[in-house]
């Protein structure tokens, strides 16, 4: 592993380096490390390697987080090698990697196999917000609206037209042409398509036929490969419809349908899905932060279909430097800054809410 | 092992000059260090690839047998493909079919285009315009697959939807040529772009064996009055057989065993998609699914069945190979 007592000292000559706004304002004196001696700067400027492994589906808001706090503190490397969750889990749980990403919170077997490792309990810090689109390609319709239960139908073959009286009637004034509807899936094994379809079986009950799975259990439709397979074959298909993160959506041009949750058609922008998000019920206990996402929810104006990344790790880091450089790494990504930067990467920004508590869950590690 | 070309072929490395050089006291004859040293590397190298296959092989086997074990489906004939959990199904049919199916288009296409080509580069193409042309042809081998796939995707796909859609219209009561509802990536498009991508492999080999017709043959058809037709089928191909059939497997190899392309472009089927013999319809070779999925390999379990996957890959190359070998030992035979 890493020679931490060395990343220390070379992390004093570092304090010119600029702290981070949201960092800096906190008071960030943790546990000091083994020179017992610490500047606040340098306390915000670890040096050495952090490794961390997990989910891809936050793959590119955690690079793009990487890079900036790699900009801001060049003798800090973060390694994040996104194999997917349970690799994350299993490397974490085994003390290979210092933090894991993660679509899923921590079974209870995790988490004392974490609890273990670490000599303290694990903790799931809500970090990256990905929504997913139900992304179309209609000539002729520029908007359209869907509720979990119609496009429960739509991806499970029993809507096999766009202008499906179903259909139409979510959409009052709407001229829907009779073009067949082309269903893609993902053909690999993927979060995105876990996620959606635990969501059509929570909100849409009875009329959805899939199983929730990292693979697709659909019976009709094509699979293509990743997301931008599903959304350059959507682009390329009239009538063709899936679901895909939302940046793939965006930069292909793809119609994005709106959900009606029940209190009217929500589009989905940042705000709508930081809405959803705040609306999560914590499922942990202190400052351990998973998140309940209901699925089903009425509330308001807000984007029902997300998936939520969190990171895991140890609340107490049995090297003292090591946990320092996870927390201003951690710190860094939770900072509003860079939050409102993953917008462009197709993921929304913790709201604010959600973003204090995992910043306090994050000065509390040890 | 596999030669590149069966005209080249050097039957076994050969160290020892013959006769000629004395068998003792070779100390002092200049070049005896030099064999030694070149035999050795030869051999060396040789040795080194049978290896290395041979711990391919070996390492295929260890790694598929504790899943294969596991498997409560028919490895051969089922069409399953779940392989997590404690009673993993999965069996290799649907792989197989659309592998093979996709490489024999492909090799359909590719084969009697490119020998075409390398007879035209050969006997016909004034001076001036072999050598660019043979260039060309062959920097069709330097395009990255992934090119050809999303190449094939974007560009190529409407070119040939349409003829599909003709096919489909016309031969539909085949049930090779029978509709499904696949929009994208068909067996039957899978195997026109691996044509593409195999036809410089085919081209330049024949291309260079049959470059190598001794003129005495070609010159001996003419002075008894063939035509330039049948000179070149009476001399040129001939001799060029045995060249021809390496290229073609070493081709197949290649189709057979192409990923990225292929993973780009393919439509893969949802579950319990009835079957068909179309080739119209969707599917995933053993490569694309291997590739599509290798991101998920979170258990030893999960990867066994992969690797199954690939074992089989890997035989089916390997006795193909062995066909071509038969093939052309008995073609010399019968030359020589």
């Amino acid at each position: 592993m890493t020679t931490t007592r060395a990343s220390v000292i070379s992390a004093i000559a570092l304090t010119g380096a600029l702290a981070l706004t949201a960092c800096g304002s906190d008071n960030n004196a943790g546990p000091a490390g083994s020179g017992g001696s610490s500047a606040a700067g340098a306390a915000d400027c670890p040096s050495g390697t952090i490794k961390a492994e997990g989910s891809s589906a936050q793959k590119n808001a955690i690079e793009a987080a990487i890079k900036s706090f790699q900009t801001k503190c060049a003798s800090a490397t973060v390694n994040y090698n996104p194999s997917g969750s349970g690799a994350g889990i299993k490397n974490f749980n085994a003390g290979q990697v210092d933090f894991a990403g993660s679509d899923s919170a921590l079974k209870d077997e995790e988490a004392k196999a974490a609890q273990t490792q670490c000599g303290a309990p694990a903790w799931n810090l809500p970090m990256v917000t990905g929504p997913i689109a139900i992304a179309y390609n209609v000539k002729g319709v520029s908007k359209l609206i869907l509720n979990a239960e119609v496009a429960a139908k739509i991806f499970a073959g029993s809507i096999t037209v766009w202008n499906d009286p179903a259909i139409a009637a979510l959409n009052p004034g709407a001229t829907l042409p009779a073009t067949p509807i082309k269903v893609y899936f993902r053909s690999d094994e993927s979060g995105t398509t876990e996620n959606f379809t635990k969501y059509l079986k929570a909100a849409a009950g009875s009329a959805a036929t899939i199983e929730p799975a990292k693979k697709w259990g659909g019976t009709v439709g094509e699979g293509k490969e990743k997301s931008a397979g599903v959304a350059s074959a959507v682009k390329g298909q009239d009538g063709g419809v899936t679901y895909v993160e939302w940046s793939y959506a965006t930069q292909n041009g793809l119609g994005m349908a709106a959900i009606n949750t029940g209190s009217g058609a929500v589009e989905l922008t940042g705000a709508s899905v930081g809405r959803m998000i705040e609306t999560a019920k914590q499922k942990g206990s202190g400052n351990d932060l998973s998140l309940t996402l209901d699925y089903a929810t009425k509330e308001p104006g807000a984007y029902p279909i997300n998936l939520v990344t969190y990171e895991i790790v140890c609340s107490k880091y049995q090297d003292a430097a090591k946990g320092k450089a996870v927390k201003a790494f951690l710190k860094h990504f939770v900072s509003s800054d860079v939050q409102k930067s993953l917008e462009q990467a197709g993921y929304a920004p913790l709201p604010a809410s959600v973003a204090t508590k995992v910043a306090a869950a994050i000065d509390a590690i040890g | 092992m596999t030669t590149s070309t069966g005209a080249t072929l050097v039957d076994e490395p050969a160290p020892q000059p013959d006769g000629a050089a004395p068998r003792t006291g070779g100390r002092a004859a200049p070049g005896r260090l030099g064999d030694l040293l070149f035999g050795g590397a030869a051999k060396g190298a040789g040795i080194v690839v049978v290896a290395i296959v041979t711990l391919v092989g070996v390492f295929l086997v260890s790694q598929a047998i504790p899943a294969l074990t596991k498997n409560q489906a028919s490895f051969l004939t089922s069409r399953e493909w779940s392989v997590g959990g404690d009673a993993p199904r999965f069996g290799i049919l649907e792989l197989l079919w659309t592998t093979v199916s996709a490489s024999i288009i492909a090799m359909l296409l590719a084969l009697p285009i490119g020998v075409c080509v390398a007879l035209f580069i050969t006997e016909y193409a004034p001076r001036w315009l072999a050598r660019p042309a043979a260039n060309l042809v062959d920097l069709l081998a330097a395009v990255p697959s992934i090119v050809y796939g999303l190449w094939g995707l974007i560009v190529f796909r409407p070119v040939i939807a349409p003829l599909e859609q003709w096919l489909t219209d016309t031969l539909g009561w085949i049930p090779l040529f029978r509709p499904t509802g696949i929009t994208g990536g068909t067996i039957f498009f899978i195997g026109i772009v691996l044509a593409i991508m195999i036809l410089p492999i085919v081209t330049a080999i024949s291309r260079e064996v049959f470059a190598q017709t001794p003129t005495p043959h070609k010159e001996g058809a003419l002075a008894l009055g063939a035509t330039k037709w049948e000179m070149i089928r009476t001399a040129v191909l001939p001799f060029g057989k045995p060249g021809v059939i390496s290229a073609a497997m070493l081709a197949l190899g290649r189709a057979l065993g192409e990923t990225i392309a292929v993973t780009f472009i393919v439509s893969t089927l949802a579950r319990g998609t009835d079957w068909t013999w179309s080739l119209f319809n969707g599917g995933e070779t053993f490569a694309s699914r291997i590739a599509n999925n290798a991101a998920e390999f979170d258990s030893p379990q999960k990867a066994g069945a992969f690797i199954a996957a690939g074992l089989v890959l890997f035989v089916l190359t390997f006795v193909v190979n062995a066909i071509a070998r038969i093939v052309i030992e008995r073609r010399k035979a019968f030359t020589e």
